[in-house]
């Protein structure tokens, strides 16, 4: 048996649940929950969908750390796990957390492959050698689980900062030999909200389920946008 | 863009505690797509090409990178090379599917692949490159040539990524998280819009549309075995179902032949692709018996079955879950597993504690795709005007009775394209729906008091439990009249006690208590379709195989079956198929 310790809420207010699993080899912290949800308290609220750590769903604290509920092995953690909603997010319910500005901040980096050439009606082939390919596929793994974001001291403090995922989302695509939109990138990475408010504390990199490195591509960006940070100063 | 037409709705004469909390809101918008996967995602954004000037909303259950399509691994499917040639895809995708494909979609199919490979590349997907910097392909099961694009075992996620990406691009189109849907709107044959659940805080929205589009994916948490996703509850196919539109040869479904144990977790075919066994406890590579020349990269139903045989006849390997088949990489070599299965070794690793380079991989056949769905032509038309569907939730059919592997993906990309397009040309001319106050009325009633109200004994994961258990015995890979009649029997009484399910949780917001049940509702009228469109084909096709009929019939099957709605059950109707190159020859492989 594994005893289960929840941090739930109602809407209202918070409150310690525990419960006992039967815990066999193998059994991750996110089947315990549905074993839960089927057996003992089916008013149990947490996200889940592909069980593979693909889909980003299922991140949560997990005996205090962000972790993808779905590959978190509940023996490897002993007999007492503590389930808690991810840091730095507004709790909905129980486990769930509101994403909306996490999703908003991604979007605002202008994550998508910016060239004037493509065609829609006639898109052609553009060349790309495996080693172009290696310079920023690391960062294009990223499934936006809120992992990195939740131990951000930078986004526990500032609301606005857009956060480490959303700093590998414009890197992935500055990075990428296709792209011809690195300037608009820089200049939203380089303003208030951006790179420059990272404590550089690297806790992201150490928590990402993908191994993203979301510090390191923080890190290039800073160095990128230092021309044009160094340019509003001067103007300043 | 976006209309909020009344603001609040309240809801009179309520006396119920569960009814007093929330308002109905209405909001309005040209076309309304359900299911943000690949096929909901193309569908928006070829709609949002069409005109800038269209109010598109994509509504879904999940956020859209929370889609199933992100566990599609091996490949997609198009001719992009010397050698290969339009009619040898669409030839192999025929064979593939045991003749049951309708022939004319699929020559439209293959011919329209190449350029969603070329979109998603200007559109920043991650492809595997060559070393000249071209776009990489790989053999895939079926095919006669290596013709399944892959970005490498993560295809299905960096297309999903890519797509989300590019949605971003389109102001004209609104994301709408986390709303689960609940009904379609039809009047006079005419779509009106949809309505759903806002999950957040729990209220009915109405959304009216002079176009929907259904892009919700298949219906694999039919079985307990399964590589799907939990949210893949059929939501989309039950609704159309329900409200009139005929479901298409749901008795086929796909087994892949390499669902990882114990979880059922997908291991592509892309393993094979590459070089991998399938051994069984004696070391051999028994698909020699089975499919001579194409070995492990024969179709999946071949493999399935025979994978099937070797576990039954006594030839499979021990294990703590029971049976299974060896599929074996070792001989790959580290490097090029790192290179080309990077996320097989790792989720072997992490959820079999198995490592590839070291040992086999311990995988038996799984649930994995649902070949029948919406009844629709290739221009992604349904029986209801206004109303289409693409993706897996339908069937034009290119499928047929088995689906060759890196053919989905490349579906959703191709006719969520066409839904996209067709529905903003139709959105262009057609007026605004509109939804009555007595219909919603109706289902908030339906929802509030008919199910999150009402008290009874049952626990639909008790229901659940039951079902998956039914189909994994008896609608699996080899299926038989006495246990398909079993399975009737069962699934029919468990609607029964469905009827007497209570909700535990009576909150509204985020109430997964609510969504889960209704869903199990919505997968009982799927699974009566399949069981009884099973037991009345009366051959074995492709992914249907009876072991009292074990031979193709085309004389009296080669047909489409068409399942509609009644109160009593479904009704079952036979359309033909459409052959336009290729007569129905013996399946060799």
């Amino acid at each position: 048996m594994a005893e289960f310790r929840i941090r739930r809420f109602d809407g209202k207010k918070s409150f310690w649940q525990t419960f006992e699993v039967p815990a066999k080899k193998g059994m991750t912290v996110l089947e315990g929950l549905y074993y839960i949800k089927e057996n003992l308290d089916s008013s149990l609220a947490f996200r889940a969908s592909c069980r593979m750590g693909i889909c980003g769903s299922c991140a949560m604290k997990i005996n205090g750390k962000p972790r993808l509920a779905c590959e978190t092995q509940v023996l490897f953690l002993g007999d007492k796990i503590t389930v808690e909603p991810l840091d730095n997010f507004r709790v909905i319910k129980d486990l769930i957390t509101d994403f909306e500005g996490f999703f908003a901040k991604h979007k605002a980096v202008k994550p998508y492959l910016i060239r004037d050439d493509v065609k829609y009606e006639e898109p052609k082939e553009l060349l790309q050698t495996p080693e172009e390919l290696n310079e920023y596929y690391v960062f294009t793994l990223c499934i936006k689980c809120g992992a990195c974001y939740s131990v951000c001291p930078a986004a526990a403090t500032l609301d606005g900062y857009l956060g480490p995922a959303a700093m590998a989302a414009a890197y992935r695509f500055c990075a990428d030999s296709r792209d011809e939109g690195n300037e608009e990138r820089y200049e939203i990475a380089s303003s208030s909200n951006g790179v420059w408010r990272c404590h550089l504390a690297m806790e992201c990199s150490e928590v990402c389920p993908k191994n993203v490195e979301p510090a390191k591509a923080v890190q290039m960006l800073r160095r990128k946008t230092a021309f044009s940070i160094l340019k509003s100063i001067l103007r300043w | 863009m976006r209309k909020r037409v009344s603001s609040k709705f309240k809801k009179e004469d309520c006396n119920n505690h569960t009814c007093n909390l929330g308002d109905s809101v209405k909001v309005q918008h040209d076309i309304v797509i359900v299911g943000a996967g690949l096929a909901g995602m193309r569908a928006a954004i070829a709609a949002a090409e069409k005109s800038d000037e269209l109010s598109i909303a994509i509504i879904a259950k999940t956020y859209p990178i929370r889609c199933h399509s992100v566990c599609a691994e091996g490949g997609t499917a198009a001719v992009l090379r010397e050698g290969d040639s339009f009619d040898l895809h669409a030839w192999d995708t025929v064979k593939g599917s045991d003749f049951l494909a309708d022939q004319d979609a699929v020559e439209f199919f293959v011919r329209e692949c190449p350029k969603e490979i070329l979109r998603l590349d200007n559109w920043g997907c991650p492809w595997s490159r060559n070393e000249d910097g071209t776009i990489a392909q790989r053999p895939f099961g079926g095919h006669s040539f290596n013709r399944a694009t892959f970005a490498k075992d993560r295809t299905g996620f960096h297309e999903v990524h890519t797509l989300y990406e590019r949605m971003l691009m389109y102001d004209n189109i609104e994301i709408y998280p986390e709303y689960f849907i609940t009904n379609l709107v039809i009047e006079e044959n005419a779509v009106q819009g949809v309505s759903a659940i806002e999950l957040k805080t729990g209220n009915l929205v109405f959304f009216e549309a002079k176009a929907v589009i259904f892009a919700t994916g298949g219906a694999g948490r039919l079985y307990g075995f399964t590589t799907y996703s939990h949210q893949v509850t059929g939501d989309g196919l039950a609704i159309a179902y329900r409200n009139g539109i005929p479901l298409k040869d749901m008795e086929f479904f796909q087994f892949h032949p390499t669902g990882l144990i114990p979880s059922g977790i997908l291991m592509t075919e892309g393993c094979r692709g590459e070089g991998g066994y399938l051994l069984n406890i004696d070391g051999e590579r028994f698909m020699k018996k089975y499919a001579p020349e194409k070995m492990e990269i024969a179709p999946r139903d071949v493999v399935s079955r025979a994978m099937w045989t070797e576990i039954i006849e006594g030839r499979g390997l021990e294990g703590e879950y029971g049976p299974y088949i060896a599929l074996d990489l070792r001989h790959l070599g580290e490097e090029k597993i790192e290179e080309r299965l990077p996320l097989i070794r790792d989720a072997a690793i992490k959820f079999a504690g198995v490592d590839p380079v070291e040992e086999p991989i311990p995988v038996k056949p799984v649930a994995h795709y649902t070949m029948g769905g919406i009844h629709t032509n290739v221009r992604c038309e349904t029986t209801v005007k206004g109303f289409f569907a693409a993706g897996e939730c339908a069937c034009v059919s290119i499928h047929g009775a088995n689906r060759l592997g890196s053919n989905s993906t490349a579906e959703c990309l191709v006719f969520g394209r066409v839904a996209g397009e067709v529905a903003a040309e139709y959105a262009m001319n057609a007026k605004q729906g509109r939804i009555s106050e007595e219909f919603m009325k109706m289902e908030e009633s339906r929802i509030y008091d008919g199910l999150l109200g009402k008290n009874g004994d049952e626990s639909p994961y008790e229901i659940k439990k039951e079902l998956n258990e039914t189909m994994d015995k008896n609608m699996w890979i080899f299926r038989e009249e006495n246990g398909l009649k079993e399975a009737v029997k069962k699934i029919q009484e468990l609607k029964e006690r469905y009827k007497n399910v209570e909700i535990n949780d009576k909150t509204r917001g985020f109430n997964t208590d609510l969504m889960m049940a209704i869903e199990i509702g919505y997968m009982l009228d799927l699974a009566e379709v399949v069981a009884i469109g099973a037991l009345k084909r009366q051959e074995s096709r492709g992914a249907h195989y009876r072991l009292d009929y074990p031979k193709r019939d085309d004389e009296n099957w080669l047909k489409h079956t068409l399942a509609y709605y009644t109160p009593e059950g479904p009704r079952f109707d036979y359309i033909p198929v459409t052959i336009t190159k290729w007569e129905p020859v013996e399946r060799k492989y």
